[in-house]
């Protein structure tokens, strides 16, 4: 009966009930789907940076990663790979590098970038630059004087595919080193930093450009969970010898993305609790002015043997029914948001400038997480019911005699 | 035996800075299965003497007995406890619960009681079915006439055998003949169920229905008299 009572007494002012579900709907609406439009970018972030030749986990020289200077490169390369045959999952996948700060010149411009040495097969598996060439060729693996160079760089340098590039850098002997490469490729990234920033050439004409020989600057590796990671990260160290190599997992490669996270989760929750702020003066309100309208009743409630407690519980079913409601809506509505748009997700090509010092893509792709939707709701839903307690109570402290002389 | 018993019952309402006496030094005795009827002008105190017996008010001072419960000393949730437990209530305006059927308003009494479902729906519609009411189980509030509504009313009140019931100018909202019958079917139930009945008002009919009649003017009692049966 209880639930029969409070059913239908939320339906006696439709208006009044319509007015407070939309405000339960959209703010429902607006935790699941701003929340999950937070996670995109957060995961995007993440992706991003693990793509753009980070990976997942990566082994250095001992203080390569505090002075990358070419005297850190690893010389003995055969032993870090001994050690990944040995600890890597089957499915997980590793590519060596040789990374050095370079200064790249044409005949009108020059800029700071890193040169990075790649084996071309190996690396195509393992971070973005395989899929990411839009105009010529992606690197041979026997290619001596190719390089490909990201479409921002292309365009402040006012080159094209076929024109050559000098590259200049410190070798092995502390020597200035240049080689002059031909553009194969040119590649577009998710920021216009990375197309600036990085230019590949095979692995073999780095070494030789800076005499290294054999030598390598980095190994990158990727998993294929990353609920893996710290476990391989843990079996690499055990396996390679601490005061030759280091070993870093993507949290500590990108410190910078790992702190945004942590900021994304409390402003997800703070975001939550904004809404809900806003959403329970609404609650409130409506309720309180439900229970004045029905002083008389409450009092004839409480005249045939309804106890105060009683009466708060009817007040609550009363809310328990619009909260419910609501949340089916707004979260009917979220999965639909998320839906339409996890295909294609948003562009925000006009923002990406800004936003690509933060990692951001430049289009979001909204993500749902469990522990979010069911948070979204169980804010709304108890909060809901503890701001419904004021007018409840109000309910209950009606005396008999002055609620039934209310007209 | 009494079932209710009030002992120098007093009464003031504070309206602005004016004290008004609605009850000054009220004694009276009710014994179980009475038919009573409280009597008097506007403002004579009948309906706080009701409410306080009710449990809905409480005196200023005086004792209240009420089926043995001392009132004053009871908490608002004993008070309300011995309502549903002891205490039908019959209102001038009806005050059936809009949103429930006419069924749903004589079982709500039970609901709270505690009565099981099928006891409930069972007693419900026999009550309503004495009080000529059969053929409107389903209908709400507003699909009823007056005379319909009270009849509901009085159902709630009696449906739970309450010790006694408490009816408020009862007939003030009927017409005559409709009011007539109304208390011709509580005197029924009176004699049937030996439920006490106790009425305020000013209508002569309900005076000669009663067969104890109490006048109350300016909250004291002027005159109590039994009328032959």
């Amino acid at each position: 009966m209880y639930f029969r009572l409070g059913w239908r007494n939320i339906w006696r002012n439709p208006r009044r009930t319509l007015v407070i579900m939309t405000a339960v709907i959209i703010g429902v609406w607006s935790m699941i789907f701003l929340g999950s439009l937070m996670r995109g970018i957060a995961d995007q972030m993440v992706r991003n940076g693990i793509a753009t030749l980070t990976g997942h986990i990566q082994v250095h020289h001992n203080g390569y990663r505090n002075d990358p200077v070419i005297e850190n490169s690893m010389t003995d390369p055969e032993a870090v790979e001994t050690a990944l045959k040995r600890s890597l999952p089957p499915d997980s996948r590793w590519s060596s590098r040789v990374r050095v700060n370079a200064i790249a010149s044409n005949a009108r411009h020059s800029s700071g970038v890193t040169l990075v040495g790649i084996d071309p097969q190996r690396e195509t598996k393992i971070s973005f630059i395989g899929g990411a060439v839009i105009q010529g060729r992606y690197m041979n693996p026997d290619s001596r004087n190719g390089i490909v160079v990201g479409k921002a760089l292309v365009d402040k340098f006012k080159t094209k595919l076929g024109r050559k590039l000098v590259l200049m850098s410190r070798d092995t002997d502390g020597e200035i080193a240049s080689r002059a490469f031909r553009i194969v490729g040119i590649f577009n990234a998710e920021t216009e930093a990375t197309e600036k920033r990085f230019v590949f050439v095979t692995l073999p004409a780095a070494q030789q450009m800076l005499k290294l020989e054999k030598g390598i600057s980095e190994v990158s590796v990727t998993l294929s969970s990353q609920q893996e990671v710290h476990q391989v990260a843990h079996d690499l160290r055990a396996g390679l010898p601490s005061d030759k190599y280091e070993i870093h997992t993507w949290q500590e490669l990108l410190p910078l993305v790992t702190a945004v996270l942590k900021m994304y989760d409390g402003f997800i929750y703070l975001w939550f609790l904004v809404v809900f702020i806003a959403m329970g003066f609404g609650i409130v309100n409506t309720i309180l002015m439900a229970v004045f309208e029905r002083i008389r009743e409450f009092g004839l409630l409480n005249a045939l043997g309804m106890k105060p407690g009683w009466i708060i519980r009817e007040v609550l079913t009363e809310s328990f029914f619009l909260l419910i409601l609501g949340m089916l809506i707004g979260n009917s509505l979220g999965f639909l948001s998320f839906f339409a748009l996890s295909g294609n997700g948003i562009d925000l090509s006009s923002l990406a400038a800004g936003m690509e010092y933060f990692g951001m893509s430049r289009v979001i792709y909204p993500i749902i997480q469990g522990k979010d939707v069911v948070m979204a709701n169980l804010v709304v839903f108890i909060l809901g019911l503890v701001v419904s307690l004021y007018p409840a109570v109000k309910a209950a402290r009606f005396t008999p005699v002055e609620a039934l002389a209310h007209t | 035996m009494n079932i209710v018993e009030c002992t120098n019952v007093k009464k003031i309402y504070q309206q602005d800075k004016l004290e008004v006496r609605a009850l000054n030094d009220v004694s009276l005795s009710i014994k179980k299965g009475d038919f009573i009827a409280i009597a008097g002008p506007s403002g004579s105190g009948k309906t706080t003497l009701l409410n306080i017996i009710g449990g809905l008010d409480v005196a200023d001072s005086g004792r209240v007995l009420v089926d043995g419960n001392v009132l004053s000393t009871m908490s608002q949730t004993e008070l309300a406890t011995l309502r549903l437990r002891k205490v039908g209530f019959v209102f001038q305006a009806y005050n059936l619960i809009l949103v429930l059927s006419a069924l749903e308003n004589v079982e709500f009494v039970m609901l709270l009681q505690g009565v099981p479902s099928s006891e409930r729906r069972e007693r419900a519609k026999a009550i309503l079915d004495d009080v000529g009411l059969s053929d409107m189980y389903d209908r709400r509030p507003a699909e009823l006439s007056g005379g319909q509504q009270q009849r509901v009313a009085v159902a709630r009140a009696i449906v739970s055998n309450p010790s006694i019931v408490l009816a408020d100018e009862p007939t003030a909202n009927l017409d005559s003949k409709t009011g007539a019958s109304l208390l011709e079917m509580m005197e029924h139930m009176n004699e049937k169920k030996h439920v006490t009945f106790i009425f305020s008002t000013h209508d002569k009919m309900v005076m000669n229905y009663a067969h104890r009649l109490v006048s109350l003017r300016d909250g004291q009692v002027v005159d109590d008299q039994v009328h032959e049966r």
